[in-house]
């Protein structure tokens, strides 16, 4: 008995404090997007990309990110995995994961006109740790900024 | 040094390569704050400590690499990769890899 009230307790925070977290987060990524919105990023690399404007400095630029989910999510997608089907609770968590790292790259990348070649790597973190573990994962975001003269 | 991930450096003619050069990091952050993130795990979002981990990771495998490259005389590194893995809980592993050149401008 005391274990599941300890169960209930537990889900009705972590679905309280998840719901939040996200919701700040996913306002934070969508104001910090429209924001950039002027500087292009693409990930297609130097093959089909030519220019013939003076070229001031290229550099490497980075972003990274850890994300993981809560307690409430890994239960409903741990419920859901039963039957099937979209499991939308971690679909958002690695979404938010990897807008936020891309938009640190961006944001690294001041006073360049645009960034091409990103490439995105992503690894989990504790998927081998047991059934009770809320899956983390860690993304990079890389790409090569250009400033013209 | 100009490093890129992309196949050539715009605006500048490649001389001579190098061949391939690497640099790799496997780093871990103390047992307090591997706790901290665990508390974080249950009520979700982004774990800061373990950003910050992988960013040092990450700085540390390219400028290992840097120095490699540098040791061959060379003044850019293209077309970089990074990858990386989980090796134990609470551990990043970065590993960074590119081709060595020598660039002059164009002209």
């Amino acid at each position: 008995m005391n274990d599941i009230l300890l169960l209930l307790i537990l889900l009705v925070i972590t679905y309280f404090t998840g719901t939040i977290i996200e919701k700040k987060h996913f306002e934070s990524i969508r104001k910090r997007e429209i924001a950039l919105i002027k500087k292009p990023i693409v990930n297609f690399g130097a093959k089909t990309w030519n220019t013939n404007k003076k070229i001031k400095k290229i550099e490497l630029v980075t972003g990274e990110c850890v994300i993981s989910g809560d307690y409430f999510k890994n239960f409903v997608a741990s419920l859901k995995n039963l039957f099937g089907g979209r499991l939308t609770t971690f679909e958002s968590v690695l979404d938010r994961g990897r807008r936020e790292a891309i938009l640190r790259m961006r944001e690294k990348a001041i006073g360049a006109n645009f960034i091409i070649n990103t490439r995105i790597e992503s690894v989990m973190i504790n998927d081998n740790y047991g059934k009770e573990s809320v899956p983390q994962c860690a993304i990079i975001a890389y790409g090569t900024a250009i400033t013209y003269e | 040094m100009i490093l890129t991930n992309i196949e050539t450096v715009p605006g500048m003619n490649i001389v001579a390569q190098y061949g391939l050069v690497t640099g790799s990091t496997v780093r871990a952050k103390n047992a307090i704050k591997d706790f901290g993130a665990g508390l974080k795990n249950m009520v979700g979002g982004e774990l800061k400590s373990y950003t910050e981990l992988l960013s040092e990771a990450r700085q540390e495998a390219i400028a290992r690499m840097q120095q490699q490259a540098i040791k061959l005389g060379a003044n850019a590194v293209i077309n970089i990769r990074l990858a990386t893995s989980s090796v134990t809980v609470g551990a990043a592993e970065v590993y960074a890899y590119g081709t060595a050149v020598k660039v002059e401008p164009k002209g």
